[in-house]
């Protein structure tokens, strides 16, 4: 269980997100999220808006940090919520 | 002349058989789904049985994608509508794009989902709800996931009318099809056996406080305490008559020969419930007579009074004892939403195989309800059946299924 200090900052991998996809929101059939999925847009994964405010809860209760909601619409991509979770804890450490 | 709306496709979940023929085995043979109340702590409240589904596994039903977004009641519902539509060897795919509709009726909704998502917000926080609380309790979802599912744009709705929807739905689906639709999935799948789905229904005063299986649910007879709540219900595809010949469907359980809904007088206005006249529009819509009818399967509210009520209207609209009255919900329990359209199921099924399957656990009627009622599976050449139904709020209503020439 990683930590929930929001002074202890944990990047958050590809094998994470993808647990959490499959934990929170399923997995669509067809789709192999062990692949090589971090480009590809979530849209095509079969995961909506929805499935994304789901995911993104769990991170932010697993991980003990806020996600800005315009990240649903933003993180278009495994890669670019990650890269975006992963910028706003650092952002988060800087400041404390 | 109007058009024919035909069932043609079955789907069953219920307390005594998940499937449709697993369940009429189970029916024909009297074996009752009741039991101690497993899926919560029942022992604080005063009523403690209920018809609980044992065997369904979601997870080989269910793709994994709407697990997380699901009720238990919803994936019931799924389930039994890809049943219906198996079972009518049908693919909406091959249907005009806007030609299949779905309405089905609902109580509370998904209540034991929509529970455990309060409970999160109030003992954790908000952050703990799940983001598909915003559509998966409610009452609505069942139309709108195996809509979704199978990818249905023909019209939809739902019916809260409680134990009377299931039959209204069809009502409802029917309207669909003398419009020009070609099918409609109908029926209705409940499932509220957790505190807040519970709690209601003690409040009502209407449920059975004993708590044995086996004595705890005997409507018409002179021990009658209340009624026992259960899960589950049925899914039926509705057909266009002509829609059906055109696409070679396999079978026809019957036809929605007729169909009404009343609404009870308020209390104390002296006006007699509306049972009866419901009952009768019915019979007039289907353009037959009470001598025509077959079978009754009755609502069997269980409680003396509404009992005796619905006897009084039975012998008013039948004369004592001159038609065959059963109530196989006594082996599932109420299904609230999914009630009537099981009991719609059953009596189709009824038809096709010319038996009647009994009340269970009933040795027979108290001595002032003057009714024929069946305790044990009867063979019997069936044409036509009156499904009767009862919402609490006063909500009445009354189905004719006739089989049909091209069954």
């Amino acid at each position: 269980m990683p930590t929930t200090s929001t002074t202890t900052h944990v990047t958050l991998t590809l094998t994470d997100l993808t647990r959490m996809l499959r934990e929170s929101a399923g997995e669509e059939e067809g789709v192999d999220l062990d692949g090589d999925v971090i480009d590809t847009p979530f849209m095509d994964l079969g995961y909506d808006s929805l499935a994304l405010l789901q995911v993104i809860g769990q991170i932010q209760r697993e991980y003990g940090i806020e996600i800005p909601d315009d990240a649903v619409v933003d993180a278009e991509t495994p890669g670019a919520l990650l890269a975006l979770v992963n910028a706003g804890q650092a952002g988060q450490a800087d400041a404390a | 002349m109007s058009r024919t709306a035909v069932v043609t496709g079955l789907g069953v979940t219920a307390p005594n058989g998940l499937g449709t023929e697993s369940y009429w085995k189970a029916t024909l043979a009297g074996e009752s789904g009741l039991g101690p109340v497993t899926r919560f702590d029942a022992s604080g409240y005063p009523s403690r049985v209920a018809g609980e589904i044992a065997d369904y596994v979601a997870e080989e039903h269910i793709p994994s994608r709407l697990m997380p977004q699901t009720d238990h009641m919803t994936r019931l519902a799924l389930t039994a509508a890809d049943w219906a539509l198996a079972d009518a060897g049908m693919d909406p795919a091959e249907l005009p794009e806007y030609g299949v509709g779905c309405v089905t009726s609902a109580s509370g909704g998904a209540v034991e989902f929509g529970q455990r998502e309060l409970q999160n917000l109030w003992s954790k926080g908000k952050e703990y709800v799940s983001a598909y609380q915003s559509f998966a309790w409610f009452y609505a979802v069942n139309t709108g996931q195996i809509s979704i599912r199978n990818k249905l744009r023909g019209p939809s709705g739902v019916l809260l009318t409680e134990q009377a929807g299931g039959i209204d739905s069809l009502g409802q689906a029917r309207r669909y099809v003398r419009k020009g639709f070609p099918a409609v999935i109908s029926g209705g799948v409940d499932a509220p056996l957790c505190p807040w789905g519970w709690v209601p229904q003690i409040a009502s005063g209407l449920l059975s406080t004993v708590n044995d299986p086996a004595r705890a649910y005997l409507p018409f007879s002179a021990e009658a305490s209340g009624y026992v709540p259960g899960e589950g219900g049925a899914i039926l595809l509705i057909e266009d008559a002509e829609a059906a010949r055109t696409r070679g469907a396999a079978h026809r359980y019957g036809e929605i020969a007729g169909y009404a809904a009343t609404l009870d007088p308020p209390p104390g206005s002296g006006r007699p419930p509306g049972l009866r006249r419901a009952a009768e529009n019915a019979l007039a819509d289907a353009g037959v007579t009470p001598g025509d009818i077959d079978v009754v399967f009755a609502d069997a509210a269980g409680t003396p009074a509404l009992d005796r009520a619905e006897s009084a209207a039975l012998v008013a609209l039948f004369g004592p004892r001159a038609v065959p009255v059963t109530a196989p919900k006594t082996m599932t329990g109420r299904l609230l939403a999914g009630g009537a359209a099981l009991d719609a199921a059953t009596a189709l099924l009824a038809l096709r195989d010319g038996v009647i399957p009994p009340t269970a656990h009933v040795t027979g009627p108290a001595p002032d309800q003057q009714i024929d009622l069946v305790t044990e599976a009867r063979e019997a050449p069936l044409r036509t059946a009156l499904v009767l139904a009862r919402g609490h709020g006063g909500f009445n209503a009354a189905l004719v299924v006739r089989r049909h020439p091209d069954a």
